[in-house]
Formats: structure tokens, sequence, C-alpha cells
């Protein structure tokens, strides 16, 4: 009966409802750290719907693959986090508007 | 005699080999043998030739060689309808070629020796150069006389014009003997274009240019007695020619500047030998000409006025060489007079006496002007008779010869023509005798003011320079300082030890023709003083078509009495002639002084050759180069202009072109460019730099695409 009260509708619900607070994230704060941690945010949210959708349909592969995002997130993390810290050592900021390198 | 086509060969050979060779890498000696080796063969193969034509019967003396075919066949219109236009290189040995051979070849060799001694002072190369050049002239001269055709003929004609000229500008380096060559060449150019065109209407109106064959055709045509016609045309253009070549008023001009080239130049070619090739054309021809009697008037009014006019520009002449080339000129004359009266023969008589003792003459004056060191001028000269006797007694019979004392050659031929001329018409008679006068008064002349009275050239000797030589005009010595490049001894270099005798090889030819000119004449001896005239019957054949003709023109005869008196006269006038000059040059020098005073006028008109050289220049020679003044205006103008034209549309068709690539192709292309640039201002606003922006524009698009997605299905 439980089942019947938390539908795939509910999780993608939490799904999209956490996916915007990501993004919402990644595109107001200023603090890289913060937005990374918003990143973090918007690839489970996506690991939720993988799992629900695994659940409901009876396929174990989307666990796997959100194993597999739990991975490549855990490697970006680490790669993410070396380029925070190399940054930060030579602009003593971790402020993303002074991140305009690229600029025209 | 069927190795006649060797007597122009082996002078070619010779000329070849000096040419080729010789300038190269022979010494005067081998250039020198060379060249008279050849001559020498010419002559032994001509004197054969001649023995051998003497034995056939008189009525069939005439020999024909083919020896290649030169032109093909090539039909042309002709007035008898279509004519096959072709030459061979065909030899002809008849009695006028035979005498000619002899006379080309026996005082070409003997002025081949004579100038190896009187070049001895050109340089090495100069020396082959000189005798490549009088063999080469052998070569086409003897082609000139044994050509059996017009064509052949016109070969040598042209050939010995250009030696001639090749000779006469022998000096190049002196800018007097290269004008004097070109003249000559020019002036002859005048008469070969009529020569040329006589035999286009030989062929127009005969369709072959064989001799024989258009002798006899002629023969069958009527005399052109009343009117003008074909054959006068062409005997009247022939005539033309033969007055460029021989030196006929009014081409004579060239003659006398002539004298420019080396004297053994000037005795082989321009006194024996080319200058009588129009004398021998006419008398090739004597069949053409006799049927045109208007034009034979023409030829011996032509003549005889040759004659009168050059005899007395003679008479005031001082440069030794140019008295006898006035006289050569007025010899010439005698002879065409002789061709003129029809008395072919008597012409061709001439032709071969005077080939004697005029090559004499200047070989003569050519020893005269090596003793003297290059001297020309007679005035400079004087009693040389002690000093040169060999060529004072060689120049006294070829004097004697020209001024026609008997029994010398030149009383026979001279005396025959005379008596001709007075057959046909008394006023040529006349001028012909008053030009006899002149001729033994000139002769004399140059010999008393070369040989007796007193000596009045430069002194030589310790003395130094002395007597003003530098004003001398001397060709002799200018030509062997510009040539002569290496100091070898003797005359012509450093001292010279006065006037002295000339070596050997010089005076063996001065006597040989010598010997010549004396007895050269007994060939002609005429029936009035019991002789036979041998030569005019060898030589009648040659001028006429066939025997059947023969007495058709049956030449009027006058008594032996007649012919006897005229002959003393003649002899008189020579001896009176003789006698003036002796008078005023020798006896009583100031007598010609005082006279040149008092008929200054008419002096100067004479000393100045009548002003023909001046009046030519004046109106043909300032009208060519007017004319040409004014086609070069055209050219510039007109022709120039045009293509300047051309040239300046093509330069503005460019300008306007390069404008358009310009503006129009490159604005296009300037234009993208432009709008690219323009364009990029504004769309790189949206390269910020900052990802968040990027994830925001990408989350907008997604949102943008999911909307399409979402409510546009």
């Amino acid at each position: 009966m439980a089942a019947d009260l938390i539908t795939p509708t509910h999780y993608m619900l939490l799904s999209a409802a956490l996916f915007m607070i990501g993004v919402m994230g990644v595109l107001l704060r200023r603090n890289i750290i913060i937005i990374f941690m918003s990143i973090e945010l918007i690839l489970n949210a996506v690991n939720i719907n993988l799992v629900a959708f695994s659940a409901e349909l009876q396929n174990v592969v989307g666990q796997v693959f959100a194993l597999f995002v739990i991975a490549v997130a855990a490697a970006e993390a680490a790669v993410g986090l070396g380029i925070i810290l190399a940054f930060y050592r030579n602009k003593e900021t971790v402020n993303i508007d002074e991140m305009n390198l690229m600029r025209w | 005699m069927e190795y006649i086509w060797l007597i122009p060969l082996l002078p070619g050979l010779g000329a070849a080999i000096n040419g080729l060779v010789g300038i190269r890498s022979f010494s005067r000696q081998t250039a020198g043998l060379v060249a008279c080796a050849a001559m020498a063969a010419a002559l032994a193969v001509s004197v054969v030739a001649f023995w051998q034509l003497l034995d056939l019967p008189a009525d069939h003396r005439a020999y024909d060689v083919v020896l290649a075919d030169w032109i093909p066949a090539i039909p042309l219109q002709t007035v008898g309808g279509v004519g096959s236009f072709q030459a061979p290189w065909g030899f002809r040995l008849d009695p006028l070629s035979g005498m000619m051979i002899l006379v080309v070849t026996g005082i070409g060799t003997l002025i081949h020796v004579y100038s190896t001694a009187y070049m001895h002072d050109e340089s090495r190369g100069g020396v082959a150069r000189f005798f490549s050049y009088l063999n080469l002239f052998c070569f086409f001269m003897l082609l000139l006389v044994l050509g059996n055709n017009f064509l052949v003929m016109f070969v040598g004609w042209e050939g010995v014009g250009l030696c001639s000229y090749l000779l006469i500008g022998y000096w190049y380096q002196k800018k007097s003997a290269a004008d004097a060559g070109k003249k000559a060449f020019i002036t002859n150019r005048v008469g070969d274009f009529g020569f040329v065109l006589g035999v286009f209407l030989i062929f127009y109106t005969f369709g072959t240019l064989d001799f024989r064959a258009v002798q006899d055709m002629a023969a069958e045509m009527p005399v052109e007695a009343a009117g003008f016609g074909v054959l006068s045309a062409i005997c009247l253009l022939l005539f033309v020619g033969a007055t460029g070549k021989s030196a006929q008023i009014p081409l004579y001009v060239w003659l006398p500047d002539a004298m420019e080239g080396p004297t053994p130049v000037s005795a082989l070619i321009h006194a024996a030998t080319m200058v009588t090739a129009g004398v021998y054309m006419v008398g090739r021809n004597a069949v053409l000409f006799s049927h045109a009697p208007m034009v034979m008037e023409i030829v011996a009014v032509v003549g005889v006025l040759t004659a009168l006019v050059a005899a007395s520009i003679g008479l005031v002449q001082n440069d030794i060489k140019r008295v006898l080339a006035y006289s050569t000129v007025s010899q010439l004359g005698y002879m065409f007079t002789a061709m003129g009266v029809g008395a072919f023969a008597a012409g061709a008589f001439h032709l071969m006496t005077h080939a004697f003792f005029k090559a004499l003459l200047f070989l003569g004056s050519g020893s005269v002007i090596h003793a003297m060191n290059g001297e020309q001028d007679m005035q400079r000269m004087g009693g040389l008779k002690k000093h040169l006797p060999v060529t004072f007694a060689t120049m006294l019979v070829g004097t004697l010869a020209i001024a026609g004392i008997p029994p010398l050659s030149g009383f026979f031929s001279k005396d025959e023509i005379l008596y001709r001329a007075f057959l046909h018409s008394k006023v040529i008679w006349g001028l012909g005798v008053v030009t006899a006068l002149m001729t033994a008064f000139y002769m004399f002349r140059l010999i008393s003011m070369t040989f007796f009275g007193p000596y009045r050239g430069p002194v030589w000797g310790g003395g130094g320079p002395g007597g003003g030589h530098d004003t001398s005009h001397d060709a002799h010595a200018d030509g062997a300082a510009a040539h002569g490049d290496d100091a070898h001894g003797g005359h012509g270099h450093g001292a010279w030890h006065g006037p002295h005798e000339s070596p050997t090889a010089m005076t063996f030819p001065l006597m040989a023709l010598a010997v010549g000119a004396i007895v050269a004449g007994f060939f002609g001896i005429p029936a009035a003083l019991g002789g036979s005239n041998v030569i005019e019957h060898f030589l009648e054949p040659s001028f006429t078509a066939s025997t059947a003709h023969a007495g058709e023109h049956a030449v009027a005869h006058a008594s032996h009495a007649v012919e006897l008196g005229l002959m003393v006269f003649s002899v008189l006038m020579a001896a009176v002639g003789i006698s003036l000059a002796w008078r005023f040059y020798v006896t009583q020098p100031d007598v010609s002084a005082r006279l040149a005073e008092r008929w200054a006028g008419p002096h100067r008109v004479l000393f100045n050759k009548y002003y023909v050289d001046e009046i030519y220049g004046a109106t043909v020679i300032a009208g060519t180069a007017a004319s040409a003044r004014g086609l070069w205006t055209f050219d510039r103008q007109v022709v120039d202009g045009a293509v300047n034209g051309t040239g300046w549309v093509t330069v503005i068709g460019a300008w306007m072109s390069g404008l358009t690539d310009r503006h129009v192709v490159d604005g296009a292309v300037n234009l993208v460019g432009w709008m690219a640039q323009e364009s990029s201002y504004w769309f790189r606003r949206f390269q910020t730099g900052l990802v968040q922006n990027y994830a925001l524009l990408m989350l907008f698009g997604v949102f943008a695409f999911v909307s399409v997605y979402l409510f546009t299905r």
C-alpha cells in the first residue's frame, strides 16, 4: 500500500524540485563551491529519477546507471575541486564573477 | 671544249679557298699563289677551248654545254600563250665569248700577278681578302660571258657589280672609298633595273631566254624601221642596263669615283673587263639591236656624246687615275658608237684592244703611284722617266696605242669604228674625230706631266718628310697604314727612298700587256691596208642569227681611197693632239696655265666635270631623299599614329577595366567583409566569459525547445 501512496509522480516531483533547486543554485550563487554542490544536487535529482523508474519498471539497468552517475560525479568532484584549488591559488578568490577569462 | 664550265669555276674555287681559309691562315705568298694558279688554270683551259673552237668550220663555231638544270620549267603567260620559264646552267662558247674569255683570263692572270707585288704592303688577311674578291670577280665575269641564256648572264652581271663594289670599297676604312663603292653599286642598280625589265620583256615576247633561240626568233621578225615596237623597247631597256654597267651617259658618274679602289682593280674591272660587259651584251644581242634601228641611233648618239664629254673632262683632271678613268668612259663611248652604227665586230675589236692598252695604262699608273709612295696627283710628279724606265716605255706604248698611232692596236680598232661611223653619219664621225684629238692630247698630257719635265714631287732621302707629302690623298699609303699589322721592310712604311722602278712581278705584266697592245691590232688590219680583217670575219657568226639573212643588211662600202684618207686624217689629228700636249706641258709649261686663266669659265666647268655630280645630287638624289623624308613623315604620322592610337585605346580600356575591378568587384568582396565585421561587434556581446550566463542561455534554450515540442505538436 505504501507503494501506492508513493507513485512515480511523487518521485518525479521530488526530482524536478531538486533539479530546479540545483539549477537555481548554479545560476544564482556566486561562490563556486556552492555551484559545485548545486551540480551535485542536479546529478542526484537525475539519480532519483533513474532509480524511481528502475523500481517502477522492474528493470535493474536504471540502478546500474545511477551507480555510474555516482561514480562519475565523484570523479568530477575530484577534478573540479582540483581546478578550483588551482584557481584559488592564482586569484585568491572563488567568486565566479571573477572567472571571465574567456570573455570577448 | 666540253670542259668550258671549268673556266669560270676555277677562279670561283680560288675565291672560295682564299675567302674561307686564306683570310684566316694563308700568308701573302700563298694567297697570291692560289689566286694566280686558279687564273692561270682558267687561262689554260680557255686557250685549249679556243684552239678547239678555231678547228671547227667557221659556220659551226658554237658549242653549248649544259651543266645542270637551274630553274625547272615554270608555266608563265607570254605573248604567244603559256610559255615555260626555265633556265639551265648552260655555257656557250662561240667566237664572241671565246674572245672575251681570252681577254678576261689572259689580262686577269697578268693583273693577278701584278697584284701580288702591288698589294704587298697590305696586311696578311687583307691580301687574301683582295685575291678572294678578285678571283670571285673573274668567276662572275666568266659566267657573264659564257652563259648561254639571259639568266646566267644576269647572275654574272650582278656578281661583277657586287665584286666591283667590294673592291672599290676595299679600303673601307676610308670614307671616300666606301662612298665610291656605294655610288658604283647604286648607280649600277639603276641600269640593272632596265636590264631586268628587258629580260622580262624578252621572255614575255619570245617565251625563252636562250640567246640562240631569241636571236633566231628575232631574226624572223620585221625590222622596226618606222616605229617603236616591242623589239625597240627590249633593246632600249637592255641598253639602259648597258649604260649602267659600261658607264655611259647618264650613268657614267660612278666610274671616275671607282678609282678609289686599288689600281689593279681599276685595271681589271674598271678598264678591261667589267665595264665592257655592256658592250658585250649589246654585241651578244646584235640581232635584236639590228632590228631596232631607232635604238641603234640612240646607242650611237649616246656613245659618241659620252666619248666626247668624258674626253673633254679628261683634258683638265690632275689625278692620274681619274684621267685614265675618263679615258675609259670615253673609249667605252667609242665602242657603243660602233655598236650603234652596226659595226658590232669593230666594237668588239676595240673592246679587245682597249682591254690591252687600258689595262697596261692602269697598271703603269699603278706602278707610278707605287713608285711615288701613293701620290696620285700628276702636278706632284714629273721627270720620272729616268727613275721608271720600264714603266715609262710600256706606258708610252699604251699611250701611242690609245692615241691611234699606227701600227699599234688602237689605231686599227679606232679607225675601223671611225670609218664605219663615217659611212653612217658624218656628224658622229666628226665628234669621234674630235674625241680622238682630245684623247691624244690628254694622254700625252698625262705622259708629259708624269715622265717629262722637272721633278715636282716630295723630297726624299735624309731631308726628312720634305715637300709636304702630308697633303696627298694617297689611297695606297692610307690603306697600307690602316692595314699594316706587321712592319716589314721596304716601301710603303717608314722611310721612302724616292721614286724607284717596281719589282719584276709588276713590270712583267706591263711588258706582256705592251706586247699585246702592239700586236692585238694585227688581227683587224682592214682591207684598205692590205689586210683581211681576220677578227671581223671570225666574230661575224656571233652577230647574225643565220647566214640566210646575212645579205639583207649589206654594209655600205666606200672606196679604199676614202678609207685611207680618213685614216690619214685621224692619224694627223692624233699627231696634232700629241704635239699640242708636248708644247703645253713640256716645252712651254706656262702656256697651259695661261690658257686655263684665259678660258677660266670653261676650264672650271671641265675641271668640275660639268657639275654632273652636283646636278644629280640636286635633282635625283635630293628628290629621292625628299621623297624618303616624305614617306618617313607619313610613316611617323600615319602609321606610327595608328599604332600609337591603338596603344592609347588599349591603355584607356585597361584603365576603365581597372576601375571596374577596384570598385565593383573588390567593393562586393569588401562589403561582405565589412558586414561580417560590423555584425560581430553586436554578436560578441554574448561572449561574456561568465559560465553562468551560458548556463542560463542553455536553460532558456532547453525551455524553448521543450516548449516547442510540447505546444506545437
